[in-house]
Formats: C-alpha cells, sequence, structure tokens
C-alpha cells in the first residue's frame, strides 16, 4: 500500500464507550475484551481482539480515508426546519447538533483518497441516527450532481436507520431524490462507489445505497430492509443467525467485496484507478478540480 | 369493526336503523295505530342522516383516515383497473424468479388508447390475502412493476400505477431476493423512464413499498387515502411505546392527501362518495378515470426528454429545508 498516515493519524478519536476511565481502557460492543484506547484507535476502532468494527463517526471515517487535510466541506449551509411541527423534533435535532460532531446526518465535501479526487459523502450516525431528513436527501443529490457537472467519481458511506420520521411523508421522498440523481450519474457514467457501515437500513439501504456501481461494506455490519425485529415477527426461528449482516447481503448477491476498514481507502484508490481517476496534488486543486 | 362500521360512523349506524325500522311493515302498523304521519317524521330524519353524515366524513381525524384507507370493503387496484379500461389483459412475471401477485399489471386499453397498467393489490377473503400477501410485495413485485413500466417506455406508451399497499415485504425470503435493491432499482428507473406515468394512491400508501411504484410526472390521492412514511402504529411504538397511540401519531404524520398536498408532493385529491370509495365504487372509478384521462392527454403531447426533465425537477424539489 503506498499510502502514508494511515495507521499514524495523531487526531483524536472520540466517544469512547461509557463505564470505563476515558482516555486509556475501552470495552469491546462485541466480545467484551478490555482495550487499550491507543491500541483500539491505532486499530481504527476495530477490536484487536475479535476484530468487531465499531460505529465511526464521520469525521473519525473522513479521516482514516482520504489524505490529510485533502477534505473541504460542502453544503453545510443547509440546515433541518421541522415543517410538520412533529413532537420533539426540535428538541432532538437541538440535542444532535450539541452532541454530535457533524451539524446534520451526512457530511459531504471533495476530497483525495490517495491523491485521486472525489465527491464524499459520509453519514454520520451519531446525528438522529443518520436517518434521511430533507437536508440529507438534498446534500447527497447535490453531491451527486456535482459528480455528473465535474466529472468525477462519488463515494458515499452510508450509517443510517433510514428515513427521518419526523419529516414525514417529506423525508420518504428523499429516497426518491436520492435515487433520481443517482440515475443521473447514471446516465453519465459517473463511477457511484458505495460503502456500507453498520448500521444500514430502511429507506436508506432501500434507494441510493443499493445503487452503487460497485458496493462495499464493512465486515459485520447490519444491513437491511426492515431491521432485525420488524422482519422476524412470523419468521421467526427460522432466520439465519447473519440476517441482515454484510454477510448475509454479500452471500445473496448484493454487494461486491466485504472490506475490513483497514484495507478500504487502499481498495477505493483501485477502483478510482481502475475508472480513470486522474491524479491530483494540491489542495487548491482538490477544491477547483475538474 | 362491526359490521364493517366504525366507532365514528355509529351515529350514521343509529340513525339509519332508525328510519329503516319505521320504514319497516312493523313500523308503519306502529305508527297508524299511534296516529302519527309516519312520511312527515322520516322526511327530516334522512335530511339529518345526510348532515350528520357529510358533517363526520368531511371532518375525518388523520387516524380516521386511516382506517377507512384500510376498510376491508374498499376498492383495490383491480376494482378500479377492470371498471376504467375498455379492456385488460393480465401479465405476468419478473422474468427474473417468479410471479408476485402482491403486484398486478398489463395492458389495458384507456378511452380507446393503450396504456401499460401496474397496480399493488390486495386480497379480498383469506385465500387471496394469503395469495397476495397482503399486499405486501416482495423484490419480484416492485421487479415486475419495473419490467412492464420498461415495456411502456420502449413502446412510448403512458404508465398508470395504483398505489395501495401496507409497506414491502419484510420477511427473509425478501430480504434475500434483494427487496431494497428492487425498490431503489424502480425509485431510479421511474424519475427517468421516457414514458408519461400517471400514480394514484388508492388506499395505503406505506413507505418505500408504496413510493417503489409510485414515481411519477402526476400523482394523485384519494381524499381519504393515506401516504406516510411510516405506520402510525410504527411510529407510536417508537416515540411513545405505545401502539394503542396510533391516533396521536397519524396527526403528527400528518399522513392525509391534505398533508402531501401542502407539502406539494401530490398534484390532486380525488374526492369520494360520501362515506368512502367503497360506497359507491363505480362512481369513485368515473372521477378517477376523468383524472387519469385528463393527465394522460396532457402528459402525451410533452416530448419524452422534456417529460423527464420535469419530473426529475420535480423530485429534485422534494423536501423543505433552511440555506444559511
Amino acid at each position: 500500500m503506498a499510502r502514508g498516515g494511515w495507521f499514524g493519524r495523531k487526531r483524536k478519536l472520540d466517544n469512547a464507550p461509557e463505564g470505563v476511565p476515558e482516555g486509556f481502557a475501552t470495552k469491546c460492543a462485541s466480545c467484551s475484551q478490555i482495550l487499550f484506547v491507543r491500541d483500539f484507535e491505532r486499530n481504527l476502532k476495530v477490536c484487536t481482539k475479535c476484530g468487531y468494527h465499531h460505529r465511526l463517526n464521520a469525521r473519525e471515517r473522513i479521516d482514516i480515508t482520504v489524505d490529510e487535510d485533502s477534505f473541504v466541506e460542502s453544503y453545510s449551509n443547509l440546515f433541518s426546519q421541522d415543517p410538520l411541527k412533529f413532537p420533539e423534533y426540535q428538541e432532538k435535532l437541538h440535542k444532535a447538533r450539541n452532541t454530535s460532531t457533524s451539524s446534520e446526518a451526512v457530511v459531504t465535501g471533495r476530497a483525495t483518497i490517495d491523491g485521486f479526487p472525489v465527491v464524499l459523502g459520509v453519514a454520520d450516525f451519531s446525528f438522529m441516527g443518520g436517518s434521511m431528513g430533507s437536508v440529507v436527501g438534498e446534500k447527497i443529490a447535490r453531491a451527486m450532481e456535482e459528480g455528473v457537472r465535474d466529472r468525477l467519481p462519488v463515494i458515499m458511506f452510508t450509517a443510517s436507520g433510514g428515513a427521518r420520521m419526523q419529516e414525514g411523508l417529506l423525508s420518504l421522498m428523499q429516497m426518491a431524490k436520492t435515487s433520481a440523481a443517482a440515475g443521473k450519474m447514471n446516465e453519465a457514467a459517473i463511477p457511484l462507489i458505495i460503502v456500507l457501515t453498520d448500521p444500514t437500513t430502511g429507506g436508506t439501504y432501500a434507494s441510493y445505497a443499493c445503487l452503487g456501481d460497485i458496493i462495499l461494506a464493512e465486515p459485520e455490519a447490519i444491513i437491511g430492509f426492515a431491521g432485525r425485529r420488524v422482519g422476524n415477527q412470523d419468521a421467526g426461528a427460522k432466520l439465519p443467525d447473519n440476517f441482515q449482516t454484510s454477510e448475509f447481503q454479500h452471500e445473496h448477491g448484493m454487494i461486491d467485496r466485504i472490506v475490513p476498514r483497514r484495507d478500504l481507502a487502499a481498495t477505493l484508490a483501485s477502483i478510482l484507478q481502475f475508472f480513470g481517476t486522474k491524479r491530483i496534488t494540491s489542495a487548491e486543486e482538490v477544491a477547483h478540480a475538474e | 369493526m362491526l359490521n364493517n362500521t366504525f366507532e365514528f360512523e355509529k351515529p350514521i349506524e343509529e340513525l339509519e336503523s332508525l328510519i329503516v325500522s319505521l320504514k319497516s311493515p312493523e313500523g308503519r302498523a306502529k305508527a297508524e295505530v299511534e296516529g302519527i304521519a309516519l312520511d312527515e317524521a322520516i322526511g327530516p330524519l334522512e335530511a339529518q342522516l345526510q348532515l350528520v353524515k357529510e358533517q363526520i366524513y368531511n371532518n375525518l381525524s388523520a387516524w380516521e383516515k386511516t382506517q377507512m384507507a384500510r376498510h376491508k370493503d374498499r376498492p383495490y387496484s383491480l376494482d378500479y383497473i377492470r371498471i376504467i379500461f375498455d379492456e385488460f389483459l393480465e401479465l405476468s412475471g419478473d422474468r427474473l424468479a417468479s410471479d408476485d401477485e402482491a403486484v398486478v399489471g398489463g395492458l389495458a386499453v384507456l378511452n380507446g388508447e393503450s396504456v401499460v397498467v401496474i397496480g399493488q393489490q390486495k386480497g379480498r377473503d383469506l385465500r387471496e390475502r394469503q395469495k397476495r400477501n397482503f399486499g405486501s410485495a416482495r423484490a419480484e413485485g416492485f421487479r415486475k412493476a419495473l419490467r412492464l413500466a420498461k415495456m411502456a417506455e420502449k413502446f412510448g406508451l403512458p404508465l398508470i400505477s395504483f398505489v395501495d399497499t401496507a409497506g414491502a415485504a419484510a420477511d427473509l425470503r425478501a430480504e434475500e431476493h434483494g427487496v431494497s435493491e428492487a425498490i431503489a432499482r424502480n425509485l431510479r428507473d421511474f424519475a427517468l423512464l421516457k414514458s408519461p406515468i400517471v400514480v394514484t394512491v388508492i388506499g395505503e400508501g406505506g413507505s418505500g413499498g408504496a413510493l417503489g411504484m409510485a414515481v411519477g410526472d402526476r400523482v394523485l390521492m384519494l381524499e381519504h387515502s393515506i401516504y406516510s412514511v411510516i405506520s402510525p402504529e410504527g411510529c407510536a411504538a417508537i416515540l411513545w411505546r405505545d401502539k394503542a397511540k396510533a391516533d396521536e401519531a397519524a396527526q403528527a404524520l400528518n399522513l392525509t392527501a391534505e398533508g402531501a398536498k401542502k407539502n406539494g408532493l401530490i398534484d390532486q385529491i380525488l374526492p369520494e362518495p360520501l362515506g368512502g370509495a367503497h360506497k359507491d365504487v363505480v362512481a369513485m372509478a368515473a372521477t378517477l378515470k376523468a383524472a387519469i384521462t385528463e393527465y394522460v392527454t396532457e402528459l402525451k403531447n410533452i416530448e419524452p426528454e422534456k417529460l423527464v426533465e420535469q419530473r426529475y425537477k420535480r423530485i429534485r424539489g422534494f423536501g423543505q429545508y433552511g440555506e444559511n
């Protein structure tokens, strides 16, 4: 792997699991192994014992994916309203804005990956479960249209429970909006690369997340339509253990490759190279790449 | 629900049964004995009945409309298809794996012109309900719809879609066969289909399952149909951990035709016969046919490229957000 700086990132990763002294040790959410935070972070929040991939927020994801300092955020001026005056939506938005490192459930922008310029979208599950409301749909659609306009590949990291219930039918329509924009990319033959991360379900999975030319997923991520609890009401015990995981979807032909986190950036770089993306180097070129 | 009557319809039922009993031979005999002029009494009662009906049906809450949309006598896609079109030749299969009977479709003739029709179909009795998976399509159903839509495009024919589902199937088979992918593909390909598409939500417009057949140039809703991102029960369970609060959730979700229209997500609300579409399916079908005919006529005159451009713009405009 030609890329440097992947494992040696200095920036602090936050949201350590609760219940253990902050900054020193943490516990694997899957196997409960006590892990030194330093090792855990060096291992990109993948458990050094069982290999479980813990969730990353958008900033952490961008940090470990793109070339250092290459990310330039866009459309961060869009903000959610409360069109239905839905119970507790304002409060939830307020809380999410204060606690999440992102201003909405998706962060979009431009970056380079191993020198290849891309339009990037990264969902943030820590912002209202990554749910897709009007802003999320709009940012994704704009990012895709930007890819078409500037003939740049678009990479979308998904992590979302689905449509944002608090915006009612308006949020359902974001499925149509993002899929239509993906259709424009399809017609223009601009590569759309999807990386499914834990969890990607509901209206997000049943729209643009399923429309990539290439669809990758992290291991053991929850990936599915209705969520295991909703879906298994009458199927009961017959459900396979890996129901609605990356492995299940891969087995059924819905995912191209399951890629461990440490190999993702290199895999993306290979794909970008395959599609003939031209490498650029300076930050200024990233922002104005055409 | 007893005898197909909802709680909110009780006052109507009471008045109706009073009028019926007065009009019965026993009622007439009794009136004669007591010297009451029955016809003079019945007239005002019938006028009152009409008023009560209007009062109730014109002021249904979101939850009452949800119940109407799910009414077991509510006309389904095939009921309308059989009345609206001069002819209908049903076609089957997704040409990939199987035939999903939760979706129907085929060739149809509308006022002498060829069109392609697709619809989501619930079952009337238990056997049919099972056969049609309660109107919840799996991947095969959405792929069947897309296959027919592509045929419409290939032969330059308008596509007419009827939406009526509680939601897409969420069982093991649906997941194994890629129901998400099938819905997603429909959203993408319907958005850019080079044929006019007229969609009507006739009953339940349940989430992604409904949307998977509801992307079009014109989207209509029947007066008492609903269209929602999540069922009121599901929403109540998430919000208040109490399915019984579906009433409040329906209100909060604003899942009525008025709600959809207000947010610019549909074009027109079609009035239903007093008491709901099931009270007079022929009249409802006539209203529906007139609207579909009008839109198809209008859309057929638009160049396919321009049509797709307008549709894309329409879809792109969905949503409400602020911009600093």
